[in-house]
């Protein structure tokens, strides 16, 4: 470690950008986890494998001749029906029983998507090229690719619309009447079962949408995914549920935190920093709560 | 209690005739050993206490590299050892590797239980799925962490010393087959043991409320470190044979391998039924017999396999094979039945 962060400001500079730029999109994944969390008492562990699998559609239209920004409308849809169907298949049968069952079920899910995309898709570390260029500040010492920019700007676009959509809507309203107590929701004559399909189908087209950005920003790879819910988890229990600004502003503080811890300790520790700051923040929060003889809940 | 010291006996026996009984299956039943000593001491946390880890996985890799590096680093130096990758500058004498694997082993089994007491006070103040989540975290950032280290091999791996030359192939496998195999005893008398005593009523009174049991007076967070501690001994333990037996240490794919061993483990204990003494054993065999089935006739179809599997027992199996034998014959269980309430309760069905 030395001090290229003081020596160099532009580095410093150009560190917070693309975390920020990256905290965004890590957000939007974040958001997918805490509606889930918050609506079905589910905590997915194979939210990263969506993620990854959402990146590939829009891979593989590149291989195709389209655009791969088009992934980013095309992979929700696909994403959402994956999302009813693993609702069908599994979580329907989770739903209202322990948390650990649910942990475990879709651990075997994550495991399960991630062999199935080795074997689709290959081993190899894969990108869409999008073509967007890149973009130059301060003399050409900051460079931030275009790319970059756009992902965060469609994350924000489809967050605003999630949240309108979710205010606004009668299904959103459905979900938000689930959320905060289920049983209440039911007499009240709404269908929790389709609505816990609805949400679960949601996280899997905001998954989709993550996808397509990672695969146009950065790479993919089929065993990349648990990092990813890793991070969402991080950002949720950092936020809260439904606190929206929160998870934005954690999330940008997490892509930050990851581009320094990038910098100063070497790439290799990069996705180790991470996981080693999930577990300091929880038994941080942990210390903090038992002072009141209190737990994490 | 006489026929179970008959049971006892017989498995015992058993056990220590193995190898000679099947001797193409020396290294399975080597792993087999080690995979109960893993399922069995999660079932500590687990089924016991009610803290579902994912992170035993921690103190079995940390076991593997430690009993690895004293070894080597008792006689040669460390940091050429690893840059030589698989070559052999240095030759262990038969001396040397028994004597390096003993203190080996007996590191690797230590430096975890301290380990596991330093940071159990932090840990085990998280609860449910915080607490799952957490020490999945510390597994992977073990990985992670021990990927990037340059003096035990870093990405390419830390070859273990490989056994001298004495009876061969042969010897090797009953050597790590007895290693295990003595591994397995010690941690079943002693996990038998504190089962029948207080403790264990201790860790389930924490499973079932961890707040009324502190308003009893009892010291949780004492008995859930111990608890813990015990767990990472033998893990350690299981990990320092392991990494012998296997011949070749990798940070995410052998020592610290989450997205493998530290699922089988939890994967053994449920399926077998946790929270009783021989579900994870029978979980344990079953889950082995059943992946080599699966590794050898299906190969590279496995994860898949794998994944279902988890789904499918966790969904529909989850009291596992205990907990279906008690529901089914209460009685051997030392349940009594009122012949009456469950005629009732089958018309029910």
């Amino acid at each position: 470690m030395d001090f290229m962060v003081f020596q160099y400001p532009m580095i410093t500079i150009q560190a917070c950008l693309d975390g920020i730029l990256l905290g965004v999109l890590f957000a939007l994944i974040a958001y997918g986890m805490a509606l889930q969390w918050g609506v079905m008492n589910i905590i997915n562990i194979a939210q990263g494998d969506l993620v990854i699998l959402g990146g590939y559609i829009a891979y593989f239209m590149y291989l195709f001749g389209i655009h791969p920004a088009w992934g980013v409308i095309v992979s929700p849809f696909i994403m959402y029906f994956v999302g009813i169907g693993i609702y069908k298949l599994v979580i329907n049968k989770v739903v209202d029983r322990d948390l650990f069952i649910s942990i475990l079920a879709t651990f075997g899910i994550s495991i399960l998507f991630m062999q199935l995309m080795n074997f689709a898709f290959g081993a190899d570390v894969v990108l869409a090229n999008s073509g967007y260029g890149t973009t130059f500040l301060f003399d050409s010492n900051v460079v931030l690719p275009n790319s970059k920019i756009f992902s965060a700007v469609v994350s924000i676009v489809f967050a605003i619309c999630l949240v309108i959509y979710m205010k606004k809507s009668k299904l959103g309203r459905a979900i938000r009447a689930t959320a905060q107590n289920a049983r209440a929701a039911k007499i009240l004559g709404v269908d929790t079962e389709k609505v816990y399909a609805a949400t679960f189908g949601i996280n899997a087209a905001l998954c989709g949408v993550a996808g397509a950005l990672i695969s146009i920003t950065f790479t993919i790879h089929p065993y990349m995914g648990l990092p990813y819910t890793i991070r969402s988890f991080m950002i949720v229990i950092v936020a809260g549920l439904g606190n929206l600004p929160g998870v934005a502003l954690s999330g940008m503080g997490l892509g930050v935190f990851e581009e320094f811890a990038d910098y100063l300790l070497g790439t290799e520790f990069r996705i180790g920093s991470v996981f080693l700051l999930l577990v300091l923040i929880l038994v941080y929060r942990r210390f903090k709560l038992s002072r009141k003889r209190e737990y994490l809940k | 209690m006489n026929k179970n010291i008959i049971l006892y006996a017989v498995i015992l026996i058993f056990g220590l005739a193995a190898p000679f009984i099947f001797p193409a299956f020396k290294v399975q039943l080597s792993i087999l050993c080690v995979l109960i000593i893993l399922a069995v001491t999660w079932n500590i946390q687990g089924g016991e206490m009610g803290y579902n880890s994912f992170g035993n996985i921690l103190f079995y890799g940390l076991g593997m590299y430690l009993c690895a590096s004293v070894q080597v680093g008792m006689f040669f130096p460390l940091a050429e050892w690893t840059e030589s990758g698989g070559e052999k500058t240095f030759v262990h004498t038969p001396t040397q590797f028994f004597q390096g694997m003993a203190v080996g082993l007996l590191v690797a089994a230590v430096v975890p239980t301290i380990v596991a007491g330093l940071i159990g006070y932090s840990i085990l103040g998280l609860r449910g799925h915080y607490f799952a989540i957490c020490t999945l975290g510390l597994g992977v950032a073990a990985g992670e962490i021990s990927g990037g280290i340059e003096i035990i091999g870093a990405g390419q791996g830390f070859t273990t010393p490989p056994f001298p030359n004495v009876g061969g192939l042969e010897a090797r496998g009953e050597f790590f087959y007895f290693c295990s195999f003595f591994a397995l005893v010690i941690a079943f008398v002693t996990i038998r043991a504190i089962y029948s005593t207080r403790f264990k009523l201790i860790l389930n009174a924490i499973r079932d409320n961890e707040d009324k049991a502190e308003a009893m007076g009892i010291e949780t967070m004492k008995y859930k470190i111990i608890g813990w501690m015990v767990s990472a001994f033998f893990c350690g333990l299981a990990g320092g044979i392991m990494g012998g037996l296997v011949g070749y240490i990798d940070s995410t794919d052998v020592a610290f391998d989450g997205r493998e061993m530290g699922v089988f483990m939890v994967l053994m204990a449920i399926l077998g039924g946790k929270g009783t003494l021989w579900g994870p054993i029978i979980g344990a065999t079953v889950f082995h017999i059943f992946k080599e089935g699966f590794w050898t006739f299906f190969l590279g179809w496995q994860y898949v396999a794998l994944g279902v599997l988890i789904v499918v027992i966790v969904i529909y199996f989850p009291e596992g094979i205990m907990g279906w034998l008690r529901e089914k014959y209460p009685e051997r269980f030392g349940e009594v039945v009122d012949e009456a309430d469950r005629k009732a309760q089958v018309e029910l069905k």
